[in-house]
């Protein structure tokens, strides 16, 4: 396993107010590591800084061996696909099109961008959507097109490739969000380094490898999953009563909800 | 939403790709269901609907040229004007031995090729800063091209240099265009980048600003440097030189090729520009250059023709009405477009009032606005569209 990203002691300080604060966060081949924490804790901000799209006030990114900055933005490109939080698109491209623009660090150095974009529509389900003006689907679906994107953008997956989803299933119904969490286990099982933010505390649990607890702009804890999802830290940390169970070897976490009569 | 029912069965459903095309055409589907064969259909539909956009606007571009020069006070049938260009150019005939000629090669042709191809500048110069700004409402004269360029206009007039030199007008417009531009992009940049929003925002602070100095000199001035003021903003075609011709055309070709080079890069800037730049796209610099051949192409057309509303807004949103947001098409064709719209605005420019030389500016404004409105209505009211 080797590091494919690593954020060393990053902190983002803007008029004198630090968004995070020498946070660090390693992406390991093969592995999907979730950021999970309160809104403004942190995470999209640490995601766009492992992305290369902000540059830490101190701290270093690397992108395999080499610093994220150093590397031509074509080749980083290459290497480190992003999904953002936002996934519109400012002119009626159809799905397709959209798919297509993943491929653009590619078209200098590869053919293979037809069967490239037929893979990504059809791993999000969208191959009957690909003809579709994308301004006009649903947020779920723009979600999905972004992600075909990415996943476009991402192939080949090789070892030392690097996937970051800044929520990529805040928009989408389950049945969508689930295969898109599972899909990130693909990528991940291809060799992807996979990070990804994610505000249900039991999907990150559930699908990821090891977890980054942020608490305002710091570190809280990261690490396996299982050392992370501590009840006690968790309530505290959102503030809210949250609860782990353990269902038949699986950690279950969520927030304590009120029992009502049936 | 009946389409997202749609996607569920269509991860394992290879076997629909068999279904002939027609099956679905019945239902009212019929895109939906050509969607699913391996090919892409509405890619080569838009392809398909390019060529005949290129075609059309082609043919178009020749029927204008021809009753446009034909058009004047010294009537003349499109026959004699092909006579005509058959003779010089290819008889090797000199223009001013018979008065057809003369007519035709000294005023008619410079003043309608400059109506081409400033309509091809201003076009392909909006379809760049809409790709650009990822916003169809983008025009080249929110950094301040235009009234940049009536700034050093108004200097050129107003202290009499344009009276002895006729060249300074079109130079001081066009220094004028550069010099704004330039400061807008400066004062909007912090910390190494400038930002979409803080752009238009010191464009519209600048534009200000230049008004009141355009004001100003107009109030300097006396009554006919105010006149020429006057119709010079209004946009007219009436003092085409074949110099002029020939300095658009070489900053046209030019421009026509970066933008050319930048289409593709133009296209992934609709994700925004951090997808942009996360597709391994240098947002800046794309950026920096694309101004600049804004800056060029719209200088040069507002220093030979004056200010020309709307044609950078208009063409590039009808002509994606047609063929797709795609620059790959909408660059060239846009040149297209842009030229066969300022040609006939200039053909009805010339003859709605008889032997009145109306201001072009005028149609181009009269067809552009009430458009303007209803893209602004078509956009506010389209939910998947980045703000």
């Amino acid at each position: 396993m080797s590091t494919a990203l690593f954020v060393s002691s990053a902190t983002v300080a803007v008029e004198g107010r630090k968004l995070i604060d020498a946070v660090d966060l390693r992406l390991e081949s093969g592995t999907v590591t979730a950021v999970i924490g309160p809104n403004g804790a942190g995470k999209s901000t640490l995601l766009a800084v492992a992305a290369g799209q902000l540059r830490p006030t101190s701290g270093t990114v690397h992108l395999g061996s080499r610093e994220s900055h150093k590397v031509p933005a074509a080749e980083a490109a290459r290497r480190r696909a992003v999904m953002p939080q936002d996934s519109g698109v400012a002119f009626a491209f159809t799905v397709r099109e959209v798919v297509e623009m993943g491929r653009t660090p590619w078209r200098k150095v590869r053919s293979d961008h037809a069967a490239a974009v037929d893979d990504a529509l059809e791993l999000t389900g969208l191959t009957a959507l690909a003809e579709r003006d994308i301004t006009t689907l649903s947020g779920g679906e723009r979600q999905r097109a972004a992600l075909a994107r990415v996943i476009a953008q991402a192939t080949p997956v090789a070892e030392g490739s690097v996937i970051l989803l800044d929520e990529p299933t805040s928009a989408m119904d389950v049945a969508h969000a689930e295969a898109t969490l599972g899909l990130m286990r693909t990528l991940a099982s291809r060799g992807a380094a996979v990070g990804v933010v994610l505000h249900d505390l039991d999907a990150a649990a559930s699908y990821a490898d090891s977890l980054v607890l942020l608490q305002h702009g710091r570190v809280r804890a990261s690490g396996r999953v299982s050392s992370v999802c501590d009840a006690e830290v968790l309530s505290q940390v959102y503030g809210t009563p949250v609860e782990v169970l353990d269902v038949a070897g699986r950690l279950r976490v969520g927030p304590v909800r009120p029992a009502r009569a049936a | 939403m009946t389409a997202a029912q749609d996607t569920a069965p269509a991860q394992e459903k290879p076997e629909q790709e068999a279904v002939p095309d027609g099956a679905g055409a019945g239902s009212g589907r019929a895109s939906a269901s050509a969607g699913r064969t391996a090919r892409s259909p509405r890619r080569s539909r838009r392809g398909l609907r390019a060529g005949i956009a290129a075609a059309v606007l082609t043919a178009a571009l020749l029927v204008v040229v021809l009753i446009s020069a034909s058009l004047g006070q010294f009537s003349t049938t499109p026959a004699q004007v092909l006579e005509s260009i058959g003779r010089v150019l290819f008889g090797g005939a000199d223009p001013i031995d018979n008065r057809v000629d003369a007519a035709l090669w000294t005023i008619r042709f410079p003043r309608t090729l400059l109506a081409l191809l400033v309509g091809a500048c201003l076009a392909v110069a909006g379809t760049v800063m809409q790709g650009l700004f990822a916003n169809p409402l983008a025009e080249p004269s929110i950094i301040g091209v235009s009234s940049g360029a009536s700034v050093g206009a108004c200097i050129a007039i107003v202290f009499g240099f344009s009276a002895t030199a006729p060249w300074t007008l079109p130079a001081g417009a066009f220094a004028g265009a550069l010099v704004i531009t330039g400061v807008v992009w400066a004062l909007s940049r912090s910390g190494g980048r400038a930002v979409v929003l803080t752009l238009v925002l010191t464009g519209i602070a600048i534009n200000a600003v230049a008004g009141a100095a355009t004001s100003f000199l107009v109030f300097m001035g006396d009554t006919s440097s105010r006149e020429q003021i006057i119709f010079w903003q209004m946009g007219t075609l009436s003092g085409a030189t074949w110099e002029g011709v020939g300095v658009t055309a070489v900053v046209f070709a030019l421009g026509l090729i970066g933008c050319l080079a930048l289409r593709s890069r133009l296209d992934v800037l609709a994700l925004g520009d951090r997808s942009a730049a996360a597709s391994g796209i240098d947002v800046e610099k794309l950026r920096v250059v694309a101004i600049l051949l804004v800056c060029f192409m719209t200088g040069v057309a507002v220093a030979f023709a004056g200010v020309i509303a709307f044609v950078g807004l208009i063409v590039p949103h009808a002509l994606r009405l047609i063929v797709g947001p795609s620059h790959r098409y909408l660059v060239p064709l846009s040149a297209l477009g842009g030229a066969v719209l300022l040609g006939l605005a200039d053909i009805a420019a010339r003859t709605v009032i008889p032997f009145g030389d109306l201001p072009v500016g005028i149609f181009t404004a009269l067809v552009g606005g009430p458009l303007f409105l209803v893209l602004l209505r078509r956009t506010l009211k389209r939910p998947g569209a980045a703000a």
